[in-house]
């Protein structure tokens, strides 16, 4: 399909930028304001998409992409459960402990695994949300017209 | 022990990714790598089933301690029933995984099949070993997923519409799911299950109650295909590949919907009679108006998908005589009686109804149709599949010596000792006539002498799949020693002991 | 008590858009009316008079906060909800491609 006007590509490309920061911004601060991994996720996920739209899949290779996508979501899935079992082999026998020395109560770095968490599971929910859009259109472009 | 409780559904959920990443580029990794898995759980399983016993296991996710006694953070509780239904989930997972082997060459991306696998017992495996009323929710919820997808996996016409009528009768159940949840949560204030029987306990308000006893009724009867909220499983068990049939008939409907019945009903609520009674009401509606559908039709997977509704009113049937008998609070050892024919039933019907469902994908695999009037004469050129089907059916129609008589047996016993005669008549009648339906099933596939041009080419199916069908034959005759008392205490009097005591199940686990 | 009521209305909205419409996609749409009516049911059950956000601010702690947990069941219930309507128009769009057409009443291939 073939991209927007003009005015939609230049916009884009000023805009984008800023969405990602803020899904950044959204879960990097997920203990200690609300957000958290699954909205700065869904954040994250909405810039791709924005662009994708605006610029036309004439403009990407998006098998490609999906290839990519596909292994982003697993590797951060997988990472997630290997850190669960970090704690029971490390730690006491306690699967999902947190075994990170947890700081003072309002920094940015406190709180044990729970950063970590909400970073993984950010990109996951990412992934999962751009993959689920790409499906849609690479369906419509194999379709026989 | 109790730091081996979540494995049962970490493992299988890091399978389900591993095998997305590496299946795209090592071409055999799946098949194996899922076969192991499975393996391992099944081992895991039993071991945790002979070391039970009358002991409950509770595992604190995260390792959050009670404060003041009540329990914050989430429990995962493994005590006599969840051990026999994980066993079930995961022995029937392996053996499919197995079947699978030869028979998904015939659909394209295998990948996606077994990291949805995977993903399906992972879910289910989580459902029954949580203590906690959301997470029962989150995991059902995740299994149920998988099982839309797998039933839509040859996206041809009729695969397609019955996964939609699947998806949109299970969404509205899962809200109805949720809107219980969230009255309980209202008036209890907790979402542990031990904690919530303590809070009913005391006292509760009775408009309220019975309202959200009838909603988590009916959510959770339609993931077991109750009656009145059977509609969808039909089509969806007939249209889905074999292997999946087998897994959804044979181990889902189990673990997501009478599972959860039993124990929301017996250790979460105080049973009231009103309730028992429905609930006997519905069980002997579903085993009397499933076989009478299922005597009329002539493609095989919905022959057996109706009989799935019958069979699971037998179970209903039972473990609702003993509500009845708990609520009135008199003869105790006649509600054991019915209840441990209830599970026993549950744990044959796992056992004869996979098996059925692996037969009628290895008809399909060889002559390539689903209708009776097309076939005949099929004993003679699939040896293996036609002996194993014998067995099968012998087993669903309650001929001795095999594992149906003894469970249908002692559902009947009980029925008369409680007094409820005309209960006890309609389950003779409804399995006289099973052995109808099954009769009818066994001479036009494999006895009717004819000649049509098809059953030529019919040859044996391959290897694994034989391997799959032999195993779960010797399981149907071995399931029936369980009637005999020294194995009977060890399986399965902990479950009834922990359904029965209403103080047993919520001391154990407020307490540590 | 008045906005419970309102929030079981809108779930028989959403159930009796369900049963009535005759468009694929407006059956969806209509699921969708009653998942949220559900999200709405839980989040207003944890309200305590006079309470604030709960967010712990290390100034001044001595406050009333309301319940924080109906918030976070809801959260992870939105992202399954996600994931159900997500699969249920990808079975719709592949429905369309086979039959032609989005009436429910041309697409009844299984019977009996």
């Amino acid at each position: 399909m073939k991209g927007m006007t003009i005015i939609v590509k230049k916009t884009t490309q000023l805009i984008a930028g800023m969405i990602f920061m803020y899904g950044i911004y959204v879960i990097a601060h997920g203990h200690l304001t609300p957000g958290g991994g699954f909205a700065g996720g869904v954040i994250i996920a909405g810039a791709f998409i924005l662009v994708t739209l605006a610029f036309g899949s004439d403009f990407f290779k998006l098998l490609k992409k999906e290839m990519g996508t596909t292994i982003v979501e697993s590797l951060a899935t997988i990472i997630v459960v290997l850190i669960g079992s970090a704690g029971f082999l490390f730690g006491t026998n306690v699967f999902f402990n947190n075994f990170l020395p947890k700081g003072i109560v309002g920094n940015l770095v406190s709180a044990g695994t729970l950063p970590l968490y909400n970073i993984f599971v950010g990109m996951e929910v990412a992934a999962s949300i751009f993959i689920i859009f790409l499906s849609l259109i690479i369906f419509k472009e194999e379709s026989p017209k | 022990m109790n730091p081996l409780i979540p494995l049962f559904v970490v493992t299988p959920l890091a399978a389900t990714f591993l095998i997305m990443i590496v299946g795209r580029f090592v071409k055999e990794f799946n098949k194996y790598y899922t076969s192991l898995t499975l393996l391992f759980l099944v081992v895991m399983s039993f071991w945790c089933l002979i070391h039970t016993g009358g002991n409950v296991f509770v595992y604190k996710v995260g390792g959050w301690q009670p404060v003041n006694k009540i329990p914050i953070g989430i429990y995962m509780v493994l005590d006599g029933f969840s051990a026999i239904v994980v066993c079930i989930i995961n022995l029937i997972g392996f053996l499919v995984t197995i079947y699978s082997i030869s028979y998904i060459k015939r659909y394209t991306s295998e990948n996606y099949f077994y990291a949805l696998f995977c993903l399906m017992i992972a879910g289910m495996n989580g459902v029954v070993l949580s203590g906690d009323l959301f997470n029962i929710f989150v995991f059902l919820e995740i299994s149920v997923i998988s099982a839309y997808s797998l039933v839509a996996f040859g996206v041809e016409k009729n695969e397609l519409e019955a996964s939609f009528k699947y998806q949109v009768l299970g969404s509205i159940a899962s809200f109805l799911i949720l809107f219980g949840i969230g009255f309980i949560y209202w008036k209890t204030k907790t979402l542990n299950i031990a904690d919530i029987k303590a809070a009913f306990s005391t006292g509760y308000d009775k408009s309220f109650y019975i309202f959200t006893q009838l909603l988590i009724l009916c959510g959770f009867g339609l993931k077991a295909a109750i009656i009145p909220f059977h509609a969808w499983l039909p089509d969806a068990h007939s249209s889905a590949p074999s292997p999946i049939s087998a897994m959804l008939s044979g181990v889902f409907i189990k673990a997501v919907g009478i599972y959860v019945i039993i124990r929301l009903f017996f250790n979460m609520f105080v049973i009231t009679e009103s309730m028992a009674i429905l609930i006997t009401t519905l069980g002997t509606l579903s085993m009397v108006i499933g076989v009478f559908l299922a005597i009329g039709q002539w493609d095989i997977k919905r022959l057996l998908a109706y009989h799935s509704i019958s069979q699971m009113g037998y179970v209903i049937l039972s473990v609702g005589i003993g509500m009845i008998l708990v609520s009135r609070g008199v003869r105790q050892e006649v509600a054991a009686l019915a209840i441990a024919g209830g599970i026993f039933h549950l744990i044959n019907h796992a056992a004869f109804k996979g098996l059925l469902f692996l037969n009628a994908g290895a008809i399909e695999y060889t002559i390539g149709t689903r209708n009776l009037k097309e076939m005949g004469g099929l004993a003679k050129s699939m040896p293996a599949t036609s002996a194993t089907s014998f067995v099968a059916s012998m087993s669903i129609s309650g001929i001795p010596p095999f594992n149906g008589f003894f469970s249908k047996l002692i559902i009947i016993i009980a029925a008369i000792m409680a007094r409820f005669y005309l209960l006890a008549a309609l389950a003779v009648i409804v399995s006289i006539i099973t052995l109808a339906s099954f009769l009818k099933f066994q001479r036009y596939a494999f006895y009717d002498k004819s000649e049509k041009n098809k059953i030529q080419k019919a040859k044996e199916v391959p290897y694994p799949m034989i391997f799959s069908m032999i195993v779960l034959s010797i399981i149907c005759l071995l399931l029936s020693l369980l009637v005999l008392p020294v194995v009977r205490d060890a399986v399965l009097t902990p479950a009834i002991d922990i359904l029965m005591d209403p103080l047993k199940y919520s001391s154990q686990i407020i307490g540590l | 008590m008045i906005t419970y009521v309102l929030c079981f209305i809108l779930f028989l909205v959403g159930m009796y858009g369900v049963i009535t419409m005759r468009n694929l996609v407006k059956i969806a749409i209509s699921l969708s009316i009653m998942e949220f009516s559900t999200f709405l049911f839980f989040a207003l059950l944890g309200y305590i008079d006079g309470g604030v956000a709960p967010i712990v601010n290390p100034a001044d702690p001595n406050k009333i906060y309301v319940d924080p947990l109906p918030q976070a069941l809801v959260l992870t219930a939105i992202v399954i909800g996600l994931a159900t309507t997500a699969l249920l128009m990808a079975v719709i769009i592949r429905l369309y491609r086979k039959y032609g057409t989005f009436d429910i009443r041309e697409i009844k291939n299984l019977r009996g």
